[in-house]
């Protein structure tokens, strides 16, 4: 199974990305920005970073590169029922889906008015997504977050129907680090393809290069493997 | 057409030999112009003297350091150099770490930017060192900062610190580098000299070298990156002189910032791009362009290589075109760098720089004129043998005075400082301490740092060196401590400097990394002072005395003076970073235990060492006596075992001991993981001759504590045995909960209780 990471310029976590398909065991393929085309991939990583600087709004620029025009096709409206190309957007891949408008909501600076690098509590809420289903209903993982502007919002109405629709994919565990409504760390489309994190399970997919362990050696670590590993499950059973 | 003709040639400069120049307000001394113009055979054009004055200012020349300087050069040894690529000299020293593979690492200071402003002086500290370590051909692969401010409370700091540290963490998280550690130091002796050094290091394979030197005549001189703007003017030159301001008849905006102004977009595209042109091998010669611009790169590029170079000057895209040429050859617009392209390669360059949407221009040719010549609109305006510009600048040997108040200093010793004895006393100490601003945690500050970016981070603070991964088949990786203590030196700067390097030699070999080479940032006041110079010669030959006695090189570092307000200069501040091999980062060592029942082992004496100590600082705002004495040799011996350990399986836990002393570095190793210990000092006292209070503060050097499983114990103890270390078993580790509400203890016996709750 290919999966395409799309390299803008500016992206950071593209090398990260592609070694977390690779250990979960499919094949990375790097997209460049310029691509009208996704090359046949079965699956599109948008990784985190500082596309075109984030200048304007972070993801605002990207949004309108080449290869978003395909992905957004590709990809369908985010309220249909029916499954289109699966798109995984990690923090500023996050951001660039919401511009995008594949997912509602927008990402506004911390309120604490600073970068925020730590190993993040995550509860996954939502198990049926292509990019979550080897996650247990409610598991707690942890995993790094490192954001500036990372706080998820959206009016009410909005809110509520991704909580009455159960499309909240994750959300934060003991402390909120950047005031997301709702301690919102991750939403989904309905159809479950296309799911928007902050949070960077790509960075624990290997021991030793992930967060701490805690002392009981419990969580930390590979804790993400499985947004990777899920998404090549999920494609053998469709 | 006015503009072009009112620019200074160098016909005008024979026509009007005696037209007065303002070398002065461009920093130059009367025997330095005098120089210039014997060197020229006529008056410099206004150009020539930017570039001269720009080039021969302290901070490019080393022309009160460098007489110094070449100790390191000097007292470099074969077997030292035995694992060295390239030396002190280039843009960054390389050193081999096996396999193919090859590191390159430096520091640099950006003192004086940083304090006028904040968030871009720190920005572009780190863009600058970052484009070094690029023009070595490596992939830049980690960054690290030390920063020194004053005091918290004052209001200033409130405007420095935030800026500076947003300023790292904005432009290095941005360019998609890992922050793996470094120090934040508060002392008001900095309030009005904030340090802010920032060191990288890189990764590359041994053929991917280049270096800085334009050969072969009729190659191309290619400038690419971004546009060059009026900022940084002078920036690099003294900031307190005036801003530049040659002619008199000058017109447009008369002032512009001093400070240069970062985008790391822009450096990070830079990157990538410049990493396709290498592996593309289309780039003969690269120069990054830092302090000194266009001038500099011009002048280092033909100088180290065959010496001769035509560059038009009005080929530079700007982003002002109101720029004179004075200013686009001094300016100090970040992210540009500059390559010599064969011209059949020209094209396939071209596509690259196109590919990543890089502007690039050709601005001339390598000669063999043996002169760098410089056009502006065809006319020449700079026509200089390139080495009397870059290498051959003046170079002073200042008077040097130990400073008659270094021995009140060192009289005034911590002796009769009140100290607890009892349990409760010290307990109520120790909770002091800890909440310190020097000793409390750094994550308010490392938290604003990516420190997980490219997925290679084994280590990072607060373990005491950042490890990354370099080569991901074998598991090869590099360890890098950075370490200085001001205190130290302005009680003792040779000592001063020879500790600093102890102690990142020691967290190096903490982490399990065998140290390999050092970097050096060195801190001082006013070269002009006598008593500044003497504190900078005596770390110097500190510095180069230890490394000889370590075997391990100096590959290059940065010289800050100035770093002075009045009369009342900065303590003298080496800032050394050491850098480490691992074969396999997986075998790495960090600094918190985990595992209950693991033996905790003090190793190394204690001495009754509280001079300069932080608990003298922060309890008394005491500095006097004497620093620890520094054995180089028992670091040498130490970091054998912490080394031998970590690839052995032997320890699961090391953390040096520096300031702060023992209390310190077991309340660290407790709160990393958040597992608790039971500790006895009794041993210790008694073997050394110690009160509780020493044993607890002391900040005696070649000491750490490891967790040891108890399978392994025999093992070593036998090997600290057979090493000569002094050893002891000094407790165990401990999750019992013993605190009131279930929380793990830190169980100083016979002394006090404190649970790890109370102490973060």
């Amino acid at each position: 199974m290919r999966i395409g990471i799309v390299t803008f310029p500016g992206s950071l976590d593209d090398v990260d990305a592609v070694r977390a398909v690779r250990i979960a065991g499919g094949e990375p393929l790097r997209l460049w920005h310029g691509d009208e085309s996704v090359h046949g991939v079965d699956a599109v990583i948008l990784p985190g970073g500082f596309s075109y600087g984030d200048y304007l709004r972070c993801g605002a620029i990207a949004r309108f590169s080449p290869i978003m025009a395909e992905i957004i096709r590709l990809a369908g409206p985010p309220d249909a029922a029916s499954p289109g190309l699966p798109v995984l957007g990690i923090c500023n891949g996050f951001q660039v889906l919401c511009e995008s408008h594949l997912l509602p909501g927008a990402l506004v600076r911390n309120d604490s008015r600073t970068f925020v690098c730590r190993d993040q509590r995550l509860r996954i809420e939502r198990t049926d997504t292509v990019w979550t289903n080897g996650y247990a209903p409610d598991e707690e993982i942890v995993v790094p977050l490192k954001n500036g502007e990372g706080g998820f919002v959206a009016d009410r109405a909005t809110l509520d129907r991704l909580d009455g629709e159960g499309r909240v994919v994750a959300r934060y565990l003991e402390l909120n680090p950047n005031g997301s409504y709702r301690d919102i760390a991750g939403v989904s489309n309905a159809a479950g393809t296309v799911v928007g994190l902050m949070p960077h399970p790509e960075h624990a997919v290997e021991p030793l290069f992930g967060p701490d362990h805690d002392a009981q050696g419990r969580s930390g670590s590979t804790d993400g493997l499985r947004f990777f590993t899920s998404v090549l499950q999920g494609a053998l059973s469709v | 057409m006015e503009r072009v003709r009112s620019v200074d040639t160098v016909g005008d400069a024979a026509r009007t030999p005696d037209l007065p120049q303002p070398y002065g307000e461009l920093g130059l001394a009367d025997d330095e112009y005098a120089r210039i113009r014997h060197i020229l055979g006529r008056r410099p054009t206004s150009s020539e003297l930017a570039m001269y004055s720009v080039m021969w200012s302290e901070h490019c020349s080393y022309k009160s350091s460098k007489v110094h300087l070449r100790r390191f050069g000097a007292t470099t040894t074969e077997a030292m150099r035995r694992h060295l690529l390239v030396g002190i000299g280039e843009n960054a020293g390389v050193v081999d770490i096996g396999s193919g593979w090859a590191v390159t690492f430096k520091i640099e200071s950006h003192n004086h930017p940083s304090f006028v402003e904040p968030y871009q002086g720190a920005a572009t500290g780190v863009g600058g060192i970052v484009r070094d370590i690029l023009a070595m051909g490596a992939r830049p692969i980690a960054v690290m900062d030390s920063l020194r401010f004053g005091d918290l409370r004052h209001l200033d700091t409130r405007r420095v610190l935030p800026g500076v540290v947003a300023g790292v963490g904005g432009y290095g998280n941005c360019l998609g580098l890992p922050n793996i550690g470094g120090e934040v130091v508060l002392d008001p002796v900095y309030q009005g000299n904030p340090l802010v050094n920032a060191l990288c290091v890189g990764a590359m394979k041994h053929d991917e070298i280049h270096l800085a030197a334009a050969r072969g005549e009729g190659n191309l001189v290619v400038l690419f990156g971004a546009r060059t703007g009026g900022d940084g003017i002078g920036g690099v030159s003294v900031l307190a002189s005036e801003t530049f301001d040659a002619s008199p008849d000058r017109e447009g905006p008369a002032k512009r910032p001093s400070v240069q102004v970062g985008d790391p977009f822009a450096e990070k595209v830079l990157i990538e791009c410049c990493l396709e042109l290498f592996a593309a091998n289309v780039v003969d010669g690269i120069q990054d362009l830092g302090g000194a611009g266009l001038s500099c790169a011009t002048s280092e590029l033909a100088s180290n290589g065959d010496g001769g170079m035509v560059i038009h000057l009005d080929r530079v895209p700007l982003r002002d075109p109101s720029l004179r040429p004075e200013e686009i050859l001094m300016s100090e617009s970040q992210e540009r760098m500059m390559a010599i392209v064969r011209p059949d390669d020209l094209e396939s360059f071209l596509q690259i720089t196109t590919r990543w949407d890089v502007e690039a221009a050709v601005l001339g040719e390598v000669t063999s004129s043996g002169r760098l010549e410089v056009l502006w609109h065809g006319e020449t305006i700079v026509d200089v043998p390139p080495r009397t510009v870059a290498h051959e600048g003046p170079v002073y040997s200042r008077p040097l005075r130990r400073p008659a108040r270094l021995d009140r200093l060192r009289a005034r010793t911590p002796d009769r400082l009140p100290r607890p004895s009892t349990g409760e006393g010290l307990r109520a100490l120790l909770l002091r301490m800890v909440a310190s601003p020097n000793l409390c945690s750094r994550a308010w500050v490392t938290d604003q740092y990516d420190r997980y970016v490219r997925g290679n981070t084994a280590l990072a603070m607060p373990d005491d060196a950042g490890v990354v991964r370099v080569d991901e088949e074998t598991g090869l990786g590099v360890a890098l401590a950075l370490d200085g203590n001001g205190r130290y030196g302005a009680l003792d700067p040779y000592q001063g400097a020879r500790l600093a390097l102890a102690e990142a030699y020691r967290n190096v070999a903490a982490a399990g990394a065998r140290p390999l080479a050092v970097t050096d940032c060195l801190n001082f006041g006013s070269p002009q002072d006598p008593g500044v110079m003497w504190q900078f010669a005596q770390a110097v030959e500190g510095l180069a005395d230890g490394c000889v006695e370590l075997g391990i090189p100096v590959t290059g570092g940065n010289v800050s003076f100035y770093n002075q307000t009045g009369d009342v200069a900065v303590h003298p501040t080496p800032v050394v970073g050491v850098l480490g091999v691992l074969d396999d980062v997986g075998r790495r060592t960090p600094s918190g235990w985990r595992t209950p029942g693991q033996a905790i082992y003090l190793l190394g004496a204690t001495r009754e060492e509280l001079g300069g100590s932080e608990w003298a600082f922060a309890e008394h705002g005491h500095l006097g006596g004497v620093p620890p004495v520094v054995h180089l040799a028992d670091e040498q011996r130490l970091a054998d075992i912490l080394v031998n350990s970590s690839r052995d399986g032997l320890v699961d836990a090391a953390h040096d001991l520096c300031e702060g002393g023992l209390a310190q570095a077991l309340v660290e190793a407790c709160l990393r993981y958040g597992v608790g210990a039971r500790v006895w000092l009794d041993e210790v006292c008694e073997r050394d001759g110690v009160s509780p209070f020493a044993a607890l503060f002391a900040e005696s050097t070649a000491r750490a504590v490891v967790a040891v499983p108890r399978s392994e114990e025999v093992r070593f103890t036998d090997m600290c045995a057979a090493r000569g270390i002094p050893f002891a078993r000094i407790g165990v580790v401990d999750d019992g909960g013993s605190g009131a509400d279930g929380e793990p203890v830190l169980d100083v016996q016979g002394l006090f209780t404190v649970s790890l709750a109370e102490l973060r």
